[in-house]
């Protein structure tokens, strides 16, 4: 539990948030919300929670990603906001 | 003074998973694209993940998977040696659950793009009102 | 609508930091959430069910109903995206592209018209969909690896981190990258519509199945010791084994009900084209 690597991990896991949810292009927010999930796939991994971390890495950083760049690509890249 | 820097000391790392949630949170409320919203809304769940998740740790535990010898049930398991697996297990459920949700979530959106060839709220409901 | 925003969001951040002093002190042996019911757990798993990772035994032994509900859930969510987007009205596509395999040539035909089924002539999806060799035969190649380290974390999940939910997942993100690197019509041919419905609703029935099966046998709902009759084992070894049962039905269903929200995500419903 070294709070050093905590620290710095939960700090790319807040940029990688505000980045999802700033960016003007969905293919990116898409992007980026995958790697969202896979920072905290690893703070699960450093906190002992195997478990969780496995369906995290799976469900979001793999399928999750997929459904999102699937349905932008059948509706609209652009966005305003 | 000091016992203000003794309180962010010991919590602050609950204070960054409320301002995760407060993130997502933010992003439903305020976007007006539909996809930004739903991004938000898997952002809001993860970062509840991520709370309940971190209630279960206990300082010098190891990961909950028994480690048992050859020599038969001669161990003697103590409840402090392991960290709490009940948050974990709830939290599972949670993962799958979010996942579900957010295929039918998109599966909504597309369908909204179809009808009103436009993903924005206002112009959503613009449309809406001039029928 | 922004400042609105602001303001909830500022004072609800504000509430709940200030509940935080309250809370105990992070990675605490002695916080409330680890004394009540936890130990209980941790120090009777090995004797009980025979089973070392605590999270699986608990989950789908100790907690067995909520994670029959859950694997409800994922059933109706695949149903749902299914009644959502699934047109089912078999028209022409207005105009088809062909290439020539030996050549690169791009043909579009126009609407009504279409080439027979041929060696030289493939259909690809769109003008930009490139032919790409590589992705292709890498693809092609990976996939049974992937599918056979998918068996191994649903069979591994009582010793070490796995389980169901997580080797169906990775069943199913096989077929999505065959979807992916090739073409929908390939996943589809491969893994028709029918069978993977089929397949989910069965996913469900095992679990519920397994539950009731316990049921018919004489003690209580999910109770995986009545299984030491059918299976011939001691009572301890049949829970084990009843954790297995569940955990297969559980990743079957998830595998099937992966595949089928992406296909019908990716082709809006029509299934003819995807990503």
């Amino acid at each position: 539990m070294i709070w050093q690597l905590d620290l710095a991990i939960l700090t790319l896991v807040v940029i990688a948030g505000i980045g999802a949810i700033t960016v003007k292009d969905l293919l990116g927010a898409a992007i980026l919300f995958g790697a969202y999930s896979f920072m905290m796939c690893l703070l699960w991994s450093i906190m002992g929670a195997v478990d969780v971390s496995f369906t995290e890495a799976s469900v979001g950083a793999g399928v999750s990603t997929v459904f999102f760049v699937a349905a932008v690509f059948r509706t609209t890249r652009r966005t305003k906001d | 003074m000091g016992d203000l820097i003794e309180i962010v000391v010991a919590k602050y790392n609950y204070w960054i998973y409320i301002t995760l949630m407060m993130i997502g949170l933010y992003a439903m409320i305020v976007k007006n694209n539909l996809v930004k919203k739903i991004v938000g809304m898997n952002i809001f769940q993860t970062a509840i993940i991520l709370y309940y998740v971190s209630t279960g740790a206990k300082r010098g535990a190891t990961i909950p998977i028994l480690e048992h010898g050859h020599d038969g049930h001669a161990h003697v398991i103590h409840a402090a040696d392991y960290i709490n697996p009940l948050p974990h297990v709830l939290m599972l459920t949670a993962i799958v659950v979010s996942v579900a949700t957010l295929g039918v979530a998109l599966a909504l959106a597309i369908r909204i793009y179809h009808r009103y060839n436009t993903l924005e709220e206002d112009e959503i409901l613009a449309q809406i009102r001039e029928k | 609508m922004t400042i609105l925003g602001l303001i909830i969001v500022l004072s609800t951040g504000a509430l709940l930091i200030y509940a935080t002093v309250d809370f105990p002190a992070w990675a605490d042996p002695a916080s409330p959430a680890s004394l009540h019911l936890s130990p209980h757990f941790i120090e009777r798993t090995m004797e009980e069910t025979s089973v070392p990772n605590i999270v699986t035994a608990v989950l789908a032994d100790y907690r067995g109903y909520d994670t029959m509900y859950e694997t409800t859930v994922i059933f109706s969510a695949g149903v749902a995206c299914f009644i959502l987007l699934r047109i089912l009205l078999r028209e022409e596509p207005g105009e088809s592209l062909y290439r020539h395999v030996l050549t690169g040539v791009t043909i579009r035909v126009k609407e009504g018209a279409k080439i027979p089924p041929s060696a030289d002539f493939e259909r690809i999806d769109t003008l930009w969909a490139p032919h790409d060799l590589i992705i292709k035969t890498m693809c092609r190649l990976l996939i049974p690896f992937i599918q056979l380290f998918a068996l191994y974390v649903i069979a591994h999940g009582h010793h070490s981190p796995g389980g169901g939910f997580q080797g169906g997942v990775i069943l199913g993100a096989s077929i999505i990258l065959l979807a992916i690197s090739h073409d929908l019509r390939t996943s589809v041919q491969r893994m028709r519509e029918k069978v993977d419905a089929l397949l989910s609703a069965t996913g469900v029935f095992i679990y519920a199945g397994t539950g009731a099966l316990c049921l018919l046998l004489g003690l209580n709902f999910l109770d995986y010791s009545a299984l030491a009759s059918v299976l011939h084992v001691d009572p301890v070894t049949a829970r084990s084994h009843g954790i297995l049962i569940v955990e297969i039905g559980v990743g079957i269903a998830v595998m099937a009900t992966m595949i089928w929200i992406y296909s019908n995500v990716s082709s809006t419903g029509k299934y003819d084209e995807g990503l």
